[in-house]
């Protein structure tokens, strides 16, 4: 039923790098998951171009404006996918200290006066010629492969990392969750969170440390909620959660809107450019955060489900994966890109049906975006390249 | 591996499946059990019903010229439902427009807050979903402001309405009967819905007076709406559905506008004369008739109002002056709700009531200074001992003492003091045949019945007073007795006769009757319709001013007809008696001063003057004619309250009309070949003239 997966072979692992033995290596890809992700894009930019062609065709715009967009950015991003995975991971610890070093150095600049606000968050710099970009994105990568570097370190007789390695490896998560945190962008905190939570559990830390994060990301919380760290716009957001009919005009009109949108698909939808509330831009950012209110409404719940299907599926290879890396690093990138996808899929979906507050987090695969798309992409070129040399069957 | 990381995956398996799960759980709720919900909630989010209101006819009068129409005009109007979501209740929004607009922003805060027990005017009395107009005439540069800078005047809009007018033709206001608009309450809104009558919104107006109340159904045509299709700023991306309004019809009325225009000036110059003679002369009306068909050519009542107060929402002073006591109730027509006792034109019912008993028409009987009913002296007008006369004289000189002898007589005869209640009363009985003492019918919303006192009525307001008549009867008068013990011993002897026998038909109650004096009481409205049917040979009409119901474009809705008319119960040849009697009050009788000069040659006027005492007040000053009276067309009634003698005050008032319509040597007569259209005019332009 599946292929690749089940091919015993050990070609690409420890290989020769020569191009011929890195393309023989392609036979050895993980299938599911290269045509869940493929998928993915495709229906993606579907929605993109149904929650964007009315409104560009009113503001007398090219109405698949956005539509090009975006299948350029995907094709660029698979692209980058794939020489991601042609990349041998493991020589990837050698780039970490540049990876991080430029992604802090993306990070600070977007806080200077280069960085441009969008949407309330202070994340871009702006290239000109229409193209900007969201380091935020790129530092997800960044940490992702960071901390397997430091908790993937090969260790004799201890089974997880010591006090030395997870204090680094919160130092250095730190320092870019902290500029993240001053944009403000909430949902890359949390996602942040999500992946060094995740990675130090699978790196085999102890107990007393998980425990301890998670206790600190407690207080954190409260300490945040009680001193008003939180924007006003973060509050009423939250409340609007709580209660989403509190205030329809105001910070609950997305989360309504959102609810309408997808509660008003019923089971098949209305079909793929046919809903009305998509038609009438009811819901902001509908091409990015909301992209799945399009799919809620035109597909229904059958195509809903079906989205998150197929991101249970790139989960799930990428677990899989994880389960079957070579070394402890390569399972460690595996596991960080699941719980950064894995954290972005239930909030983003989560927040599109009403049952997490707002976020501005992008659906993986799905939304329309440019840094994004590259981000995806390259953990999707990760998990295939660990997964290529992967180990072998016993 | 170790093992520890490997179970951790595990764990690790579980909690994205089980995630993804509550994911799927959630959408299936949100999407399958709650789908129809949120389906309908998006079929609301995306359209907006927008009623498009019908234009409201025209009232028109018999040539066709609008008494009542539309002009357009720049409305800027306030949704007080956006105003209340904004953080400081729209407080800095109406402060703007406040600026723009050039008022104050107390002034427009209070036009739209929304009216209440405890809130008067200036307020909203419509529905508080609807758009409250704060300016009713807007300048267009400022209205054109406003819509330009919309982000600062959320929920202010400016749009072309029509705006109800009175344009006056001729001077012709007839306000009470046109009666006013104003803004449908929520409650009424909620009615008419439920009952799903289109027909209004919010921003309509429903007639609550006069003709406007009357033919609020035929004038207020069906309003419209359009289903437009929005986006998530509001913004029309399209119309879903549309029903276009229909306009409300016009209503052509009897009314002539000249007429009305003369009778209105007539009654005004006659109350001003009045009271420079030393009358208060506080109110009166004035009514023309067609006698043969019963329709109304005018209906002026004293004191009036402008009715450009209704435009534009009215202060609560206005208001205050419109329904208050000081200014005297100017919303109420005196024609059908002012009344009184008629005096001496009520000598006609009682003519034909004594000759129906039995008395001979070509008889001759005697007209003494005073007549002893019982142990009291009822006299004649200044006491005259007129002597002997026919009935004829009697109307023409209004000789009192030979009605109060019919009335006493017959009231002997019906069993006197101890009749029973439902002994007979030839009297009471042709007054009412005559019509007195209940309600016309007209077709307006308000009428008083008037009284015609009886037996039954007599005990039914003894047992009302009783108390506080043997109250008087007891105690006397001590407060009045300090300044005049005479009126107190008066007014004490007068409790103790009503506590004791307050319910006895007393000879003098009927002799009262017989003159139209004391308890009973006529509108002008009854008593024109009285001498209509005198002069029209005994048809009793149901009044009506609406003549037919009209489409804009001429086609006839339907006409409006009065029910089947009565006939009084009175022979033919007493009716041309009092006809050729009544003709002569003008030329020889009472009303010889008033008519002096009047070229009766031109047109032969009939008439009865009335001079009513009121106890406590000025006389009530009568006219009631008919003519021309060979070949009767048209009955007219005046009346001033505390306006002197019928023939000082009303004869004259009545006397302008007549010259009006039939022209003098100087001046052309309204009515070019003698009568007044009947048929339908022809239809106007279109409701909003510019």
């Amino acid at each position: 039923m599946i292929t690749g997966s089940s091919v015993g072979s050990v070609e690409g692992y420890g290989g020769r790098r020569t191009w011929k033995g890195r393309l023989a290596g392609l036979r050895r890809l993980d299938w599911p998951l290269f045509l869940a992700v493929l998928a993915l894009s495709v229906l993606g930019a579907l929605l993109v171009r149904s929650a964007t062609f009315q409104l560009l065709t009113e503001q007398g715009k090219d109405p698949e404006g956005f539509l090009k967009r975006h299948i350029l950015n995907l094709s660029i991003g698979f692209v980058l996918g794939g020489v991601v995975t042609l990349l041998d991971y493991r020589l990837l610890r050698a780039y970490v200290p540049i990876l991080y070093g430029l992604a802090c150095v993306g990070l600070v600049a977007v806080l200077s006066p280069l960085g441009e606000t969008i949407n309330g968050s202070h994340s871009w710099i702006v290239l000109g010629g229409g193209f900007q970009v969201q380091p935020s994105e790129f530092a997800k990568v960044g940490l992702v492969v960071l901390l397997a570097m430091i908790l993937g370190e090969p260790r004799d007789g201890e089974i997880g990392p010591g006090m030395r390695d997870v204090l680094l490896a919160l130092v250095l998560a730190g320092v870019p969750a902290v500029l993240i945190i001053l944009q403000p962008d909430l949902g890359t905190t949390l996602v942040f969170i999500a992946v060094v939570v995740g990675m130090l559990a699978i790196s085999g830390a102890q107990k007393r440390w998980l425990a301890g994060l998670v206790g600190t990301g407690a207080l954190a919380v409260a300490a945040v909620w009680l001193f008003g760290l939180l924007e006003d716009y973060q509050v009423d957001r939250f409340t609007a959660f709580m209660d989403p009919d509190a205030d329809p005009r105001g910070a609950g009109y997305n989360a309504r809107q959102a609810r309408i949108a997808v509660g008003s698909g019923g089971l098949f939808g209305k079909g793929l450019f046919q809903g009305e509330q998509t038609g009438g831009h009811f819901v902001p950012e509908q091409q990015t955060d909301f992209i799945f209110t399009v799919a809620g409404e035109e597909l229904g719940f059958v195509g809903g489900a079906a989205i998150v299907a197929l991101l249970g599926v790139v989960l799930w290879r990428g677990l899989r994966i994880a389960t079957q890396a070579a070394d402890l690093f390569g399972t460690l990138v595996a596991t960080g890109v699941v719980c950064w996808l894995g954290f972005q899929t239930f909030q983003n979906v989560g927040m599109s049906i009403g049952i997490m507050p707002i976020t501005g987090l992008p659906l993986p695969f799905t939304s329309y975006g440019g840094s994004a798309t590259f981000a995806n992409m390259i953990a999707f070129g990760l998990l295939q390249a660990v997964h290529v040399r992967r180990r072998a069957f016993d | 591996m170790n093992p520890r990381t490997h179970f951790r995956l595990v764990v690790l398996y579980v909690m994205v499946g089980v995630l993804l799960l509550v994911l799927v759980a959630r959408m299936w709720t949100l999407q399958v059990l709650e789908g129809e919900r949120y389906e309908r909630i998006a079929a609301e989010n995306r359209t907006r019903d927008i009623v498009v209101p019908a234009l409201r006819g025209m009232i028109l009068d018999d040539r066709g010229r609008p008494l009542a129409r539309n002009t357009s005009s720049l409305v800027v109007s306030v949704d007080s439902t956006t105003l209340a979501r904004l953080e400081d209740g729209g407080e800095a929004v109406l402060k703007r427009l406040a600026g723009v607009l050039g008022t104050s922003y107390e002034e427009i805060s209070k036009r739209v807050r929304l009216c209440s027990p405890t809130v008067k005017r200036p307020c909203w009395s419509g529905s508080p979903y609807q758009p409250i107009p704060v300016e009713d005439d807007a300048d267009p540069q400022r209205a054109l402001q406003i819509m330009e800078r919309q982000e600062d005047f959320p929920g202010v809009t400016a749009r072309i309405q029509p705006v109800r007018t009175y344009p006056e033709p001729h001077g012709a206001g007839a306000v009470q009967a046109l009666g006013y608009l104003q803004p449908i309450t929520q409650e009424e809104l909620e009615k008419r819905e439920s009952i799903k009558v289109t027909g209004y919104s919010g921003v309509d107006l429903v007639g609550r007076a006069g003709l406007e109340a009357q033919y609020d159904r035929d004038l207020r045509g069906n309003a419209g709406y359009r289903r437009v299709l929005v986006d998530s700023h509001g913004r029309v991306t399209g119309v879903a559905d549309e029903e276009k309004p229909v306009p409300g019809s016009n209503l052509v009325t009897s009314l002539d506008a000249q007429v009305q225009g003369v009778a209105e000036k007539a009654l005004k110059e006659g109350i001003e004369a009045a009271r420079k003679g030393g009358s208060p002369a506080d109110s009166g009306g004035a009514v023309v008739m067609d006698v043969r068909t019963g329709r109304v050519v005018a209906m002026a009542s004293y004191p009036s109002y402008d009715p450009g107060v209704w435009t534009g929402g009215i202060s609560q002073k206005k208001y205050d002056a419109l329904l208050g006591e000081k200014n005297n109730h100017p919303l109420i027509s005196r024609v059908t709700q002012g009344m009184g006792p008629p005096g001496s034109t009520f000598k006609v019912s009682s003519l034909a009531a004594a000759v129906k008993d039995g008395y001979d028409l070509h008889g001759t009987y005697n007209c003494p200074g005073s007549y002893m009913v019982g142990s009291r002296a009822f006299n004649n007008f200044q006491s005259a001992n007129l002597g002997s006369m026919n009935l004829h004289t009697a109307l023409v000189k209004s000789c009192d003492t030979i009605f109060y002898k019919f009335a006493h007589e017959m009231w002997l005869h019906n069993g006197g003091k101890n009749a029973p209640p439902d002994a007979e009363n030839p009297m009471v009985q042709m007054a009412r045949g005559f019509g007195f003492g209940s309600r016309t019918g007209i077709d307006l919303p308000s009428e008083s019945t008037g009284r015609i006192p009886d037996r039954r009525w007599k005990r039914e307001y003894w047992e009302a007073t009783r108390e506080s008549s043997c109250k008087g009867a007891k105690e006397g008068y001590p407060k009045v007795a300090k300044t005049d013990p005479a009126r107190a011993a008066y007014l004490k002897a007068v409790a103790n006769e009503n506590c004791k026998e307050g319910f006895v038909w007393r000879a003098g109650d009927a002799a009262n009757l017989s003159i139209g004096q004391g308890n009973v009481m006529v509108t002008p409205l009854q008593l024109v319709r009285t001498y209509a049917a005198i002069a029209n040979g005994g048809t009793l009409h149901t009044p009506r001013i609406g003549v037919a119901v009209v489409r804009p474009d001429g086609k006839v809705v339907r006409k409006i007809d009065a029910p089947k008319p009565q006939k009084v119960p009175v022979d033919d040849k007493v009716l041309a008696y009092m006809r050729k009697a009544l003709a002569d009050v003008p030329k020889e009788g009472t009303a010889a001063g008033a008519f002096a000069g009047f070229d009766l040659k031109r047109i032969a006027v009939g008439g009865k003057t009335g001079t009513a005492e009121r106890y406590g007040k000025e006389d009530m000053s009568w006219f009631a004619s008919f003519g021309p009276v060979k070949e009767p067309r048209y009955a007219i009634v005046a009346m001033v309250s505390q306006g002197g003698y019928g023939a000082q005050t009303s004869a004259p008032i009545v006397r302008k009309i007549w010259e009006a319509m039939y022209g003098t040597k100087d001046r052309e007569p309204i009515l070019k070949d003698g009568k007044l259209p009947t048929g339908i005019p022809e239809m106007p332009g279109s409701g909003t003239a510019p």
